[in-house]
C-alpha cells in the first residue's frame, strides 16, 4: 500500500528496455506469487508475506555454496576458530539450523513473527529532496528503522531466539555495541520468554544510557565490560567467555555477521529478508534493479543482508560504507576493510585491525555499533574478489549526515547509517553513483540524539534558536 | 637422525613414566610483568623441578582466558611485550637448559609473522612444541598440516564436552602430548576440582597412547596431588600468576616447589 505514493515505472533509456522487461516480468512473478501465496496463508489462517518464506529463496547459500573452499567458508574467510569447548555447540547449532531451515512449520512461524511482531515488509521509501541534495535519483530508502526495536538487528534476533526455544535452551547471551543488538535481543527473550544477559562495553554502556535502560526494562541483565577497550570487541569476548563456561544451557546469540561458522551465514539468511523485499519493491515501482546498493558495515549484517539479494546481480553496484572514525591512517577507525589485514578474532578469519604483532587495535567510530576491528567474514570474500566496494566515512561526516536526513526527509537515521547517507551524499554530488540508488536505513537515530547534541558542545542551544 | 625420535617432549614423558613420576607443566605469560622477570621465572622454574614449560604469548582479546591470565595478557603487553620477545626468552632460557618447551597463543600473533617464518624462527630457538587455543583439530586443514609437518610438535586440547569419537579423531592428530582441560570454561584458579575429572581423564587415556596433561583450574598442592593420581602431567597457569602477582617471582617459585613436592607424593607410581 506504500506503494501507491510511489511514482509508476520511470521513462528508461531505450537500450536498457529489455533488461527492464525483462526484470518487470520477474517483479511481475514475485507479485503475483505473493498474492497467490497469501489467498493460501488467508485459508489457513493467515501467515506473512510469501516472498519470505524461505523455501523460494532457499535459505542455503548460494554465494557459499558456489565459492567456498571449505564448510563455512567464504573464499578463504571465515572458518570456525574456537576453543574446543565450543566445537559440539557449533556442531549442535549447524545441526538445528539445517534442520529448522528445512521445516515448514519453522518457516511459517518466522514468517508470521516478521509480519505480526516485527512490522514486515518494511517500506521501501524515495527520499526525493535528498535526491536534490546528493544530485542523484532516484534514493530509494529501505526503512529499516520502522522495524520494531527501530533497527534491522531484530530480524536476526528473532529467529535466533525461535532457534535457541527449539534447540532447547532457556538462557541467552548477547554482546551489544550501540545496545539496538541488546535491545532486540531482550525484546526476543521477552518474547520466547528466556533469560537474557547481554554484555556491553562500559564505554557503550555511558554513550548508550537509553538502550541500557530499555534492555532492563525488557527484562535482561545488562553486564557492564570493564575490560581492554571498554567497547565492543571487548563485550564479545567477554560473551564469548560465558558460552564457553555455560554451553550446555546457553545459546549466544550473536549480533552480526561475524563470530565462527555456522553464525556468519545464519545471521545473513535472517537478514536477508531486507534485500529480497528491496528488490522486489523497487522492480515493482522502477521496473528495473538499482544501480546502485549502499548500507553501512560493523560487523556487517545489515550491509549482507541487504546485498545478498543482489550479489549474483552483477550491473548493481554493492558499496558497504565504513567508519573511518578521525581519519584513516590517524589508528582511530574502524575501517577495517579499508585499514586492515586478514587474521583470526573472534572465531573467523576475515580483515581485522591489528598491528605488525597481531594484537587487536582499538576501534574507534562515533557510532558505537561501527566500533568494532574486525567484519564479517563474507564481506571479506566480497572485497577480494571485487563483487562489493568499501568506502569509508569518518565521524564528523556521519554527524552531518545526522542532521541533515531529518530536516529533508522527517527522518532521523542512526548514527551508524548516517555513514552510508554521508557517502550517499558525497558520491552522488561528486557524480560517481548513478542511481537509482537504494540505501539500507539499518536504524532510527533517537537513541543517538543527545550524543551528538553533546559532540556539538551546544548544538541543542543552537536549535532553538533557529 | 634427530637426536631424540620420538621428540623432546615425548621423550621427557617416557622418562617420566620410567621413573613412576608425574609431569610439572608451569605456565607462564611471557613478559609479565616484565622480559626480566620471565627470566628469572622460567630459570627458577627449570631449577624448581619443572618437567616441560609452556610459555604463552600474549594476546589483546584472550577469549578462552578468565580474569587473571587477561591481566597478565594486558600487563605484559603495556610493558612490551611482543612475539620475537617470547621467542628470545625461549633462546635465553634454551642455551643452558634442555627442558622442553611449548609455546601457548592465539593464532592470530602466529598468523601475522607468517606461519613459515614463525615455525622457522621458533624452532631455531628451541621452541618445541605449539598449542594454539583457538585452532580445533579440523578447523583449518592447511594450516594443520603445516604446523603438524613442521619441527614442532602439535599439541591438542580436549574439553569435557568434546565427544568420545571426537576425542579419538583429536588423540589421532596430536603431538607430544593431549592436554585435558578439566572444566567447562574459561582459565583460572578455583577452590575445588571437579568430581568427574578421574572418569573423564581415564577415558581420555584410554582412547589415545599419547600421554595425557590436565590443566585449566588446578590450583593447589591438594589439587596437584589429586590430578596426579589420574594423570601423566599437570598444568598450572593462572594460580602461578596469581602467586606471583601477590608475593612476586620469589613466592612464585615457592608455589611451584610446593607443587612439584605434592606431586612426587601423589605420584602414579
Ligand atoms: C542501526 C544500526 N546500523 C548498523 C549497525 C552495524 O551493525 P551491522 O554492520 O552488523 O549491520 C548497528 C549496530 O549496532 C546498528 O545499530
Amino acid at each position: 500500500m506504500e506503494n501507491d505514493r510511489l511514482p509508476a515505472r520511470a521513462r528508461l533509456p531505450q537500450e536498457d528496455r529489455q533488461l527492464d522487461d525483462d526484470l518487470l516480468r520477474q517483479a511481475e512473478r514475485l507479485v503475483e506469487d505473493e498474492r497467490s501465496a497469501r489467498d493460501a496463508c488467508a485459508m489457513e489462517g493467515g501467515c506473512g508475506p510469501a516472498d519470505d518464506a524461505w523455501e523460494d529463496d532457499g535459505l542455503m547459500p548460494t554465494l557459499g555454496a558456489r565459492t567456498a573452499d571449505g564448510p563455512g567458508r567464504f573464499g578463504p574467510f571465515g572458518g570456525r576458530y574456537v576453543p574446543e569447548t565450543l566445537i559440539p555447540a557449533l556442531d549442535e547449532l549447524e545441526a538445528a539450523y539445517g534442520e529448522a531451515s528445512a521445516d515448514p512449520v519453522f518457516l511459517t512461524e518466522i514468517d508470521a513473527l516478521a509480519a505480526h511482531y516485527i512490522g514486515r515488509p518494511t517500506p521501501l521509501y524515495r527520499a526525493r529532496r535528498l535526491e536534490t541534495e546528493a544530485g542523484v535519483g532516484p534514493i530509494y530508502l529501505k526503512r529499516e528503522d520502522l522495524n520494531h526495536t527501530g533497527a534491522h538487528k531484530i530480524n536476526n534476533t528473532v529467529g535466533q531466539a525461535l532457534l535457541a526455544e527449539r534447540m532447547g535452551k532457556p538462557r541467552i547471551i548477547a554482546e551489544t555495541g550501540a545496545g539496538q543488538h541488546g535491545v532486540a535481543t531482550a525484546t526476543a527473550c521477552a518474547l520466547f520468554n528466556l533469560e537474557c544477559v547481554v554484555y556491553m562495553g562500559a564505554e557503550d554502556v555511558r554513550r548508550q544510557a537509553l538502550n541500557v535502560y530499555r534492555m532492563r526494562l525488557l527484562g535482561a541483565e545488562v553486564r557492564p565490560v570493564h575490560s581492554g577497550t571498554r567497547t565492543l570487541k571487548d563485550a564479545t569476548n567477554e560473551a564469548l567467555r560465558d558460552w564457553v563456561t555455560n554451553v550446555g544451557d546457553t545459546h549466544y546469540i550473536i549480533g552480526s555477521v561475524v563470530g565462527p561458522h555456522p553464525f556468519p551465514r545464519i545471521v545473513r539468511d535472517f537478514q536477508a529478508v531486507i534485500g529480497r523485499e528491496a528488490k522486489r519493491q523497487i522492480l515493482e515501482v522502477e521496473g528495473r534493479l538499482p544501480r546502485t546498493v549502499v548500507a553501512c558495515v560493523g560487523g556487517g549484517s545489515n550491509a549482507m543482508g541487504m546485498f545478498h539479494a543482489f550479489v549474483e546481480d552483477e550491473d548493481v553496484a554493492l558499496v558497504g560504507v565504513e567508519a573511518a572514525g578521525e581519519g584513516l591512517g590517524t589508528g582511530r577507525s574502524s575501517a577495517s576493510l579499508s585499514e586492515g589485514r586478514p587474521g583470526v578474532l573472534h572465531g573467523s578469519l576475515s580483515y581485522l585491525l591489528q598491528d605488525a604483532d597481531g594484537q587487536i587495535s582499538p576501534a574507534h567510530s562515533v557510532a558505537a555499533g561501527l566500533d568494532y576491528p574486525g567484519v564479517g567474514p563474507e564481506h571479506s570474500f566480497l572485497r577480494d574478489s571485487g563483487r562489493a566496494r568499501y568506502e569509508c566515512v569518518g565521524d564528523e561526516a556521519a554527524a552531518r549526515a545526522f542532521r541533515i536526513l531529518p530536516r529533508l526527509e522527517g527522518i532521523i537515521p542512526a548514527l551508524e547509517t548516517a555513514h552510508a547517507l554521508a557517502w550517499a551524499i558525497e558520491a552522488g554530488r561528486r557524480g560517481e553513483i548513478e542511481g537509482p540508488v537504494a540505501i539500507c536505513l539499518s536504524g532510527r537515530g533517537d537513541k543517538d540524539a543527545v550524543h551528538v547534541a553533546g559532540l556539538r558542545g551546544g548544538a541543542a542551544r543552537e536549535g532553538r534558536r533557529e | 637422525m634427530p637426536a631424540h625420535p620420538l621428540g623432546p617432549i615425548r621423550e621427557r614423558f617416557e622418562k617420566l613414566a620410567r621413573e613412576g613420576r608425574t609431569g610439572f607443566i608451569p605456565y607462564v605469560t611471557a613478559g609479565y610483568p616484565s622480559r626480566v622477570h620471565t627470566r628469572q621465572l622460567l630459570t627458577g622454574l627449570v631449577e624448581a623441578g619443572a618437567d616441560v614449560i609452556e610459555l604463552g604469548i600474549p594476546f589483546s582479546d584472550p577469549m578462552a582466558d578468565g580474569p587473571t591470565i587477561q591481566r597478565s595478557s594486558q600487563g605484559a603487553l603495556a610493558a612490551g611485550a611482543t612475539v620475537d620477545m617470547t621467542l628470545d626468552l625461549v633462546g635465553d632460557l634454551r642455551s643452558w637448559s634442555d627442558i622442553p618447551i611449548v609455546i601457548f597463543s592465539y593464532l592470530n600473533p602466529i598468523y601475522a609473522q607468517g606461519i613459515e617464518d614463525f615455525l622457522m624462527l621458533a624452532a631455531d630457538a628451541g621452541v618445541n612444541g605449539i598449542l594454539p587455543t583457538d585452532l580445533p583439530v579440523g578447523a583449518d586443514p592447511d594450516l594443520e598440516h603445516q604446523l603438524r609437518h613442521s619441527t614442532l610438535d602439535l599439541v591438542r586440547l580436549v574439553a569435557p564436552t568434546t565427544t568420545p569419537e571426537r576425542v579419538r579423531e583429536i588423540a589421532a592428530e596430536s603431538e607430544g602430548f593431549l592436554y585435558y582441560i578439566a572444566r567447562t570454561g574459561v582459565t583460572g584458579a578455583r577452590s575445588r576440582l571437579r568430581r568427574e575429572l578421574a572418569a573423564e581423564v581415564s577415558a581420555v587415556r584410554s582412547a589415545s597412547y599419547l600421554p595425557v596433561a590436565v590443566g585449566f583450574g588446578v590450583s593447589s598442592p591438594e589439587h596437584a596431588r589429586a590430578v596426579a593420581r589420574m594423570a601423566d602431567a599437570v598444568v598450572v597457569g593462572s594460580a602461578l600468576v596469581d602467586s606471583l602477582d601477590s608475593e612476586g617471582v620469589e613466592g612464585a617459585l615457592r608455589f611451584a616447589r610446593s607443587l612439584r613436592a605434592a606431586l612426587d607424593e601423589g605420584g602414579t607410581g
